[in-house]
């Protein structure tokens, strides 16, 4: 096994293209456990952990460009603000030495439909960017990224060099299931973001269907029903019919975390309590 | 692969590490710092909890080679010249060892909050320790350590 440690974008590219057979690494806290339990044996490891502008982030006009490795860690301290949704996710993350180490980069890289960070970039409709020294880079709207359980649309020479996400106009939430507050894998997850300077509700959905994915029905629901120009109180009845209608657009499965059903039903709570949570905080503000 | 460190204030150079090995396996197997302990390998346990570049990381998650060039601290840093960290201290005397195996990573971490949070409250040493398992104590004599290593080190 190599072991390739290239220090611009540009090398890490090259070495992308001409060594088909290496494994990325960023923080690890995917890969490092691949090959401890002898999962995988790839030709060589491709770190990326010394490509300086993996690490930092920036605004760009009305989004943040959050380069693909920068830790949870950072994203916690750094972008609560402009970020909300993703830095809830980020907190659930792991344990500190996790979030100290992983990235939203390798939550992509990984695409496991259980990770924490594609619910609130599917609910903010972020962008992907990723490149390759053939081809240069190209931007894939986060929502067309999954295309499988742990499949995604990157190319075998392609690297995720970014995500840009937009600003939050509004308030964000994110829930999640699971049996402690901390070390979990979610058995289900539901992100929400409003935007109200285009009327519009984003959503994102986690471990409950074989890729992350929006409830768009759901989504365009409330949308309607909200009552944006006088801000009046979110009716019980439709925080309860938009929460069927998220639970509707997840396909779950039963496995050893949790039932179909139970992920179903935890979703539709989610969903509600999301919708009643960021409605409130924006009638607060208003 | 030859990998240069810096491990408790002193370079350090291993050579023939395989590509796919971890920082635990480097500290343990080749560097003979056996303080960092190997549980898990999945990041699960936090036994294996060192400082690289300052920040608190899970030594099996690292790949050695990702280490090359920066710095690293593991238990056996801990300890000065004047006998036990002060959160060592702590541990002993609060009765926080069992079988001591998770106790490494635990002393880490609680050294981490520490220098970042002088009083941290009962939620944040939950929160700051939640990435490591014991076995044996429950748990609350270790909060009671923390707890004590704080409240002497708020003394002016
Ligand atoms: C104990 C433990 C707890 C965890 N808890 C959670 C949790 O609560 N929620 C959660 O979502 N995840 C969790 N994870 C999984 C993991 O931490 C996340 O998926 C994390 O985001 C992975 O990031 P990384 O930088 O460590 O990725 P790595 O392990 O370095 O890489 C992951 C994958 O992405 C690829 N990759 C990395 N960077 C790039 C890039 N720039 N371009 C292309 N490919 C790339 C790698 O080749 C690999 O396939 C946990 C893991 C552990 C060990
Ligand atoms: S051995 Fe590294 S976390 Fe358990
Ligand atoms: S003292 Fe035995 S595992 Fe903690």
């Amino acid at each position: 096994m190599d072991f390739l440690q290239p220090t611009t974008w540009g090398d890490a590219l090259a070495a992308r293209a001409e060594r088909p057979d290496a494994l990325a690494i960023a923080g690890g806290t995917d890969v490092m456990v691949d090959l401890n339990f002898d999962r995988r044996r790839p030709g060589a490891l491709l770190d990326l952990t010394r490509i300086a502008e993996l690490r930092e982030w920036a605004t760009d006009g009305d989004a943040v460009r959050l380069g693909a490795g920068v830790p949870y860690a950072r994203v916690i301290t750094d972008l609560g603000t402009q970020l909300p949704g993703l830095a809830m996710a980020a907190r659930t993350v792991g344990s500190p030495q996790i979030r100290a180490r992983g990235t939203v980069g390798g939550n992509l890289g990984s695409a496991s439909p259980a990770g924490d960070a594609h619910p609130p970039l599917l609910a903010a409709g972020a962008q992907v960017e990723v490149a390759s020294a053939a081809r240069g880079a190209r931007r894939v709207p986060v929502a067309e990224f999954y295309t499988g359980v742990k499949r995604s649309v990157l190319a075998p020479d392609e690297l995720i060099a970014a995500v840009l996400v937009p600003r939050a106009a509004g308030p964000q939430q994110f829930c999640k299931v699971g049996t402690r507050n901390a070390m979990v894998i979610a058995v289900s997850a539901f992100a929400l973001a409003l935007h109200p300077d285009r009327h519009a509700v984003g959503t994102g959905i986690g471990s409950a269907a074989p890729t992350p994915r929006r409830a768009p029905e759901a989504e365009e629901f409330l949308a309607g029903e909200l009552d944006w120009a006088s801000r009046g109180p979110l009716p019980g009845t439709v925080a309860a019919e938009f929460g069927q209608r998220v639970a509707a657009a997840a396909s779950p499965i039963d496995d050893v975390r949790g039932t179909a059903a139970y992920r179903r039903h935890s979703l539709a709570v989610m969903a509600r309590r999301a919708a009643t949570w960021a409605w409130d905080d924006l009638r607060r503000a208003a | 692969m030859r990998v240069v460190t810096t491990v408790n204030g002193t370079e350090q150079v291993a050579d023939d590490v395989w590509p796919g090995e971890s920082l635990l396996y480097l500290l343990r197997e080749r560097l003979g710092l056996p303080g960092a302990k190997n549980a898990c390998e999945q990041g699960e346990c936090g036994s294996c909890t060192v400082h690289l570049d300052g920040e608190p990381v899970c030594a099996c998650l690292v790949a050695a080679g990702q280490a090359i060039g920066r710095s690293v601290t593991t238990v056996e840093g801990l300890s000065g010249a004047d006998g036990l960290h002060p959160v060592q201290q702590a541990f002993v005397e609060a009765g926080a060892v069992q079988c001591g195996f998770c106790t490494p990573g635990l002393v880490v971490m609680a050294s981490d909050l520490l220098a970042r949070v002088p009083r941290p409250t009962d939620p944040e040493i939950r929160e700051a320790l939640a990435g490591n398992l014991c076995r044996c104590t429950g748990y609350e004599k270790i909060l009671d350590a923390v707890r004590l290593a704080a409240s002497r080190q708020a003394r002016p």
